[in-house]
């Protein structure tokens, strides 16, 4: 305990300081880390005491990196709370539970050890709940144990003594329910540090020794008899919806049936938000060209950023629908019922059913979905994951997918109208990313990553009512991501772009387009994608989309804006003369292959520990690209005539 | 006593009830599975399966847990009395 309280004169007055005391301003913070098995609640509960964005999910170990937040207390207090790795044990066993041992053994150099635990357990099933207390209580630290769902278990009938328990485990218990916010006061007494009982020195209490399981199941056992723990009735909830959702025949068609609604809704709850906000931004910048006075200031307002920018932000609500989904199906444990049907096809293609799930979050960003994959403790499955995430469509592909859709694909009813011609393309999209992703992880796993039989064992969640809290937070969260990825990376560009497209200067006139730096680049690699049927205006936005593809609709924005169509015609007429049909096709597959985003390498480099995977993922997928949109382009205009 | 194959739980029909006797996994995975409640002595329900053949689902100490056909096939249960009584006769 010396090593992190040396410097606080303090400290060294407590025999044993229970509870941080306040320190004086330029002391380290007071750090308090939630620790608990996965399901436990401890993200919501995170949520709850912070307010802060965090990712929650109803799915064993989603949350793979710790979180920090602060939490404010009465009396202008605050602690520093850290969100760990949800863990059975502190046996380290995979990567996220070595994190959590890491970070409160206080072997972690990249953060300090921290001064309390707040240990978050699921009521409804104490008794194996209840094994992770006795190497979190080994560790000394001041630890309160909080019971969560306690609306669970008093609904289903069971029953705990919270005074007798917290007298066996010397540490103060109290029943929360975090969705709910009931019991929330009480984790404020504990990290404020009034209870008088904190400030006592925790006697010792009488541990199993860890590494026998049975013996610590045995203790968490005869504790809950000596708290007369009453375990609730079985979810019969969730029973049934199991009967449905994992039913041979329903089961599937009900996966199907989600499926194609979440993208007819996209489609259609979307497209008048979307309008209204295209009106905005096209009236706002004909009102702005109307205003301003003449000068090269205003061009570079209205058409570089006003166009680049404008065209990208009407994405937002789309975007936005889609995480609404995604996490409404994690944060109601259907995730983990997905996971389970789609581990029979995941296996032929040499994955699991784990791999499914960073895979599915992987249809909204790449970024969360390689981090989540530390769940998959196969080294060799969880390479292969990280692979072949970025063939899932993102939503940062929704910009150009819906551009391009709006702009080439007629609005007819196909399949009996249950699906519109542009839903269906869409549709198509996605399957074509997920078939193609499957096929490289089972050329990968067959070749460079083979593996011998790897094991799945997945603990089904009860099924929750997702709380708006949670998906207010989350869409908040990626609201701000993508708005702060518009004001810079997408204004950067679009900013540079219509400086290029402006230079050189001859005669004191900015050039025509073709002939400017900007136009220059783009004619350079002209003939390496005339055969995807991309002209070189189209090869401007193939570089600038390097850096993220939603890029791509920013520079077409600029570069329309600077030939004054934007405002004219509106970006999805203007696109018609530079592509035509096929070269639409192509380019549609060539983003739903390529690898054009810098957050992604980074994350794998990161993951993987150096450039050499990244570098293969990005040929690969560039190879995929190149390949997959010359055939796209020369099969469709075959047919077209 | 005759000498019969020792069952595991990959034999159980649905809603069979039995109680574990050992895992024969490697270590790692056999105390993954034990943190889970697969412990030698709890008592496991096999439940449904996945559509297709695919994984299923096994209730064991007050949570869901689903599991491979192979690793099942690894998880031997005791024999109960009545079976025994029914291969001797």
């Amino acid at each position: 305990m010396s090593g992190c309280h040396g410097d606080s004169p303090r400290a060294s007055l407590l025999p044993n300081p229970s509870i941080p005391p306040p320190r004086a301003a330029g002391d380290r913070p007071i750090i308090v880390a939630i620790v608990g098995p996965p399901n436990s609640g401890k993200s919501t509960l995170f949520n709850r005491l912070t307010g802060l964005r965090q990712k929650v999910a109803n799915f064993p170990g989603v949350t793979v990196e710790h979180r920090m937040g602060k939490a404010k207390l009465k009396g202008h207090q605050e602690v520093f709370l850290v969100d760990l790795p949800g863990v059975y044990s502190l046996h380290p066993r995979a990567e996220d539970e070595q994190v959590t041992h890491d970070v409160l053994t206080g072997e972690r150099a990249d953060f300090p050890k921290p001064d309390a635990v707040i240990l978050i357990l699921d009521v409804t099933n104490l008794g194996r709940n209840l094994v992770l207390a006795a190497p979190i209580l080994s560790l000394g630290l001041p630890t309160q144990v909080l019971l969560n769902m306690a609306d669970d278990l008093s609904a289903r009938g069971g029953k705990v003594d919270v005074a007798a328990l917290s007298a066996e485990l010397n540490s103060p218990v109290a029943l929360i329910s975090a969705s709910k916010g009931t019991g929330i006061d009480r984790i404020q007494q504990f990290l404020l540090g009034t209870a008088a009982r904190l400030n006592a020195p925790p006697a010792r209490i009488e541990l199993p020794v860890l590494h026998d399981i049975p013996k610590c199941r045995q203790w968490a056992a005869n504790l809950g008899v000596r708290a007369s723990y009453r375990a609730p009735a079985p979810p019969l909830w969730t029973r049934s919806l199991d009967g449905v959702f994992l039913h041979p025949i329903a089961g599937p068609l009900v996966f199907a049936a989600v499926v194609i609604a979440v993208f007819q809704s996209i489609f259609s709850w979307a497209q008048p938000i979307m309008d209204g906000l295209q009106q905005a931004v096209a009236s706002s910048g004909q009102w702005l060209n109307q205003t301003l006075p003449d000068s090269p200031w205003r061009s570079l307002l209205v058409d570089g950023i006003w166009s680049g920018v404008g065209s990208v932000v009407v994405f937002l609500p789309q975007i936005l629908l889609l995480f609404l989904f995604i996490g409404i199906l994690e944060d109601s444990g259907y995730l983990a019922r997905a996971a389970l049907i789609a581990d029979r096809t995941m296996a032929k293609f040499g994955l699991q059913g784990k791999s499914f799930i960073p895979l599915l979050s992987a249809y909204a960003c790449a970024v969360p979905a390689i981090m989540a994959t530390r769940v998959i403790e196969n080294k060799r499955d969880r390479m292969a994951t990280i692979m072949i995430s970025p063939l899932m469509t993102c939503s940062a592909r929704l910009p150009i997918y819906t551009l391009l859709i709006a702009a080439f694909i007629p609005n007819i009813p196909v399949i009996g109208g249950f699906l519109s011609l542009p839903a269906a393309v869409m549709l198509g999209l996605y399957i074509l990313g997920f078939l193609t992703a499957i096929a490289v992880a089972r050329l990968l796993k067959s070749s460079i990553l083979k593996s011998t039989g790897s094991s799945f064992m997945l603990e089904m969640p009860p099924y929750r009512w997702p709380t708006l809290q949670s998906l207010g937070l989350r869409l908040l969260d990626r609201a701000k991501v993508f708005l702060r990825r518009v004001g810079t990376v997408i204004l950067l560009v679009a900013i540079v772009l219509w400086i290029l497209a402006h230079l050189p200067y001859s005669h004191g006139q900015a050039p025509d387009l073709e002939q400017s730096f900007a136009g220059m680049t783009g004619k350079a690699i002209e003939p390496l994608i005339k055969p995807l049927g991309f002209n070189w205006k189209i090869g401007i936005g193939l570089i600038t989309s390097l850096a993220a593809r939603e890029v791509i609709v920013g520079t077409l924005g600029t570069i329309y804006g600077i030939q004054g169509d934007e405002q004219s015609k509106g970006l999805q007429a203007a696109i018609h003369q530079d592509l035509s049909v096929a070269g639409a096709v192509a380019l549609l597959v060539f983003f739903a292959f390529a690898m054009q985003c810098f957050s992604t390498l980074a994350v794998v480099k990161r993951e993987t520990g150096g450039w050499r995977w990244p570098l293969f993922q990005f040929s690969y997928m560039l190879a995929l690209a190149y390949s997959g949109s010359w055939l796209a382009f020369h099969v469709t205009r075959y047919f077209l005539g | 006593m005759a000498a019969v194959a020792q069952k595991t739980l990959a034999d159980l029909q649905t809603g069979q009830r039995c109680i574990l006797d050992r895992l024969d996994l490697p270590e790692g995975v056999a105390r993954r599975l034990m943190e889970l409640g697969f412990l030698p002595g709890n008592e496991v329900i096999p439940g449904r399966r996945a559509p297709g053949g695919g994984p299923r689902v096994f209730q064991v100490d007050g949570s869901e847990v689903a599991l491979r056909e192979d690793t099942a096939a690894r998880l031997y249960i005791r024999r109960d009395p009545e079976s025994d009584l029914i291969v001797l006769s």
